[in-house]
């Protein structure tokens, strides 16, 4: 008990000592506000924040969804084909060490809707965790259990399918956990870049039309949207593992 | 049943994992083959079940005997059951593999099941059962198609020895009862002695059959205090030490 409570007391402690420097130092609200402040300028505006929340989460969830469906899809094909992984695998890798804030300017004028470009940002972010950790799961049987597939005649693809793939349901799901927190970053980096010309409603773009006004509680305001939110997003993807799993059989 | 002869396998490594061997299995047969690491005992077990293939040399089925998917069971030294599916499931696996229904396999899979002692675990997962109950699901699973041929491969190494000795003395009874013919690998001269009609020696770098030894043990003498058995085990020691020296 008292360990749950633990990160609860921290962040308490920590918002009184925020408090309570602010106070002595004489911190001017425009460049800290006081946690007071941030609250009170929640509580000014709550329905356009979590409107801009809702429209950032859509854009994580839809790249989430599209990087689960393509890293999964790709993992598999490679799987499925040495002259695949060949093909795939580098470029892969060259999608992952790219840095987003240096493309999303191109993706942004390319793709043109502003939706779908930071869905195309996000998503770039969201793959490679559920890429690399669905390939590493598809190729987790003993070799054992492929010679006892071999041998009872079964095919590549009965094979994939009955032994690969559920094999591989373990890694995927922790893939996804890692992605749904990298999914919300990319989406905030591209609304970021995006600026004015984006879609111009998610919580980023609200943090820089509050900062552009030196409104530091509404920023901080939709900072810890942000916060609460990734959180959530691990948690949920978390419990979501832990159910599936729970029918995979690892009670 | 079949005939090995002057089988050469060489890794892709260099290791020469099997020089001219020659072996003959018989319909009914209990083999065991015996020797110490790296003597190509699982080599030659893998050539046998078509996991692998000899460099040089022939492997002769009789006529009619050519195995296909299910004539052969195999049992390797881990259970290697899918840790998500039950025990009914994994046993159910080989025959879904030849597109046989659930349906239709339940009355074979309980069947199996009761013989291996397993009534009452059907819906348990591999995480549930302990080791000796996995290498009994691992077995029930190489048994469910009635495999003429049972492929053994270092089964009970990893199991304490009271489970060890059970499963030795159930496998006896499984393999009385059911006629199929049996080629078990071991590194044990116990287990040989206890389990086998036949024991064949085998020496490494490179792997090569050194000797066969028939077994003095009546068909039913379950018990390892016989001054049989214990002369077999000397008897062993003896051709091994010689084998290896």
């Amino acid at each position: 008990m008292s360990l749950r409570i633990a990160p609860i007391f921290f962040g308490l402690l920590a918002l009184f000592g925020w408090d309570i420097a602010l106070r002595a130092f004489a911190v001017p609200v425009y460049i800290v506000p006081s946690p007071g402040a941030v609250l009170g300028a929640l509580a000014a505006d709550p329905e356009g924040l979590l409107l801009s929340l809702a429209s950032t989460l859509t854009v994580t969830f839809v790249a989430l969804l599209v990087a689960a469906i393509l890293g999964a899809s790709m993992a598999v094909a490679m799987a499925s084909s040495r002259w695949a992984q060949a093909a795939i695998q580098p470029w892969a890798v060259a999608l992952q060490v790219t840095p987003l804030p240096a493309i999303a300017p191109l993706i942004i004028v390319w793709v043109g809707n502003p939706f779908a470009s930071l869905v195309v940002c996000a998503t770039i972010v969201a793959f490679f965790p559920l890429f690399a950790n669905t390939a590493t799961g598809l190729a987790s049987p003993p070799p054992e259990l492929s010679d006892l597939f071999h041998l009872y005649g079964a095919g590549r693809w009965k094979t994939l399918l009955l032994l690969r793939v559920p094999a591989a349901l373990p890694y995927f799901l922790s893939g996804l956990r890692i992605s749904g927190g990298l999914a919300l970053v990319g989406a905030v980096v591209a609304e970021l870049v995006a600026g004015s010309g984006g879609f111009a409603s998610g919580l980023a773009y609200r943090m820089l039309e509050a900062s552009y006004r030196l409104e530091m509680p509404r920023m901080f305001a939709a900072l810890v949207l942000l916060a609460v939110a990734g959180i959530a997003i691990n948690y949920g993807l978390a419990a979501f593992g832990r159910v599936v799993m729970r029918r995979w059989g690892d009670a | 049943m079949l005939t090995l002869s002057g089988i050469h396998r060489r890794f892709p490594t260099g290791t020469e994992a099997l020089r001219d061997a020659s072996l003959r299995l018989s319909a009914g047969d209990f083999v065991a083959l015996l020797g110490p690491s790296g003597c190509g005992k699982s080599t030659l077990l893998r050539l046998i079940a078509g996991l692998d293939w000899p460099d040089a040399g022939t492997l002769i089925w009789d006529a009619g005997q050519r195995p296909v998917p299910g004539d052969i069971g195999y049992v390797f030294q881990d259970a290697t059951l899918l840790p998500w599916a039950t025990t009914e499931e994994n046993v159910f696996l080989p025959l879904r593999l030849r597109g046989i229904s659930r349906d239709r396999a339940q009355p074979e899979i309980a069947a199996v099941l009761a013989r291996v002692g397993l009534t009452g675990f059907e819906d348990a997962r591999p995480r549930q059962l302990s080791g000796g109950m996995r290498m009994r699901v691992s077995i029930a699973r190489a048994l469910v198609t009635k495999p003429r041929l049972l492929l053994m491969d270092e089964p009970f190494a990893a199991l304490d020895e009271f489970t060890r000795h059970r499963l030795q003395a159930d496998l006896l009874t499984l393999w009385r009862d059911l006629g199929c013919t049996v080629v078990f690998v071991t590194h044990s001269i116990y287990e040989a002695a206890f389990l086998a009609r036949r024991v064949v020696l085998m020496t490494p770098r490179p792997g090569r059959i050194a000797q066969e030894l028939a077994s003095p043990l009546l068909e039913n003498a379950d018990t390892r205090l016989q001054p049989t058995y214990a002369g077999f085990v000397a008897e062993i020691t003896h051709a091994m030490e010689a084998a290896l020296a």
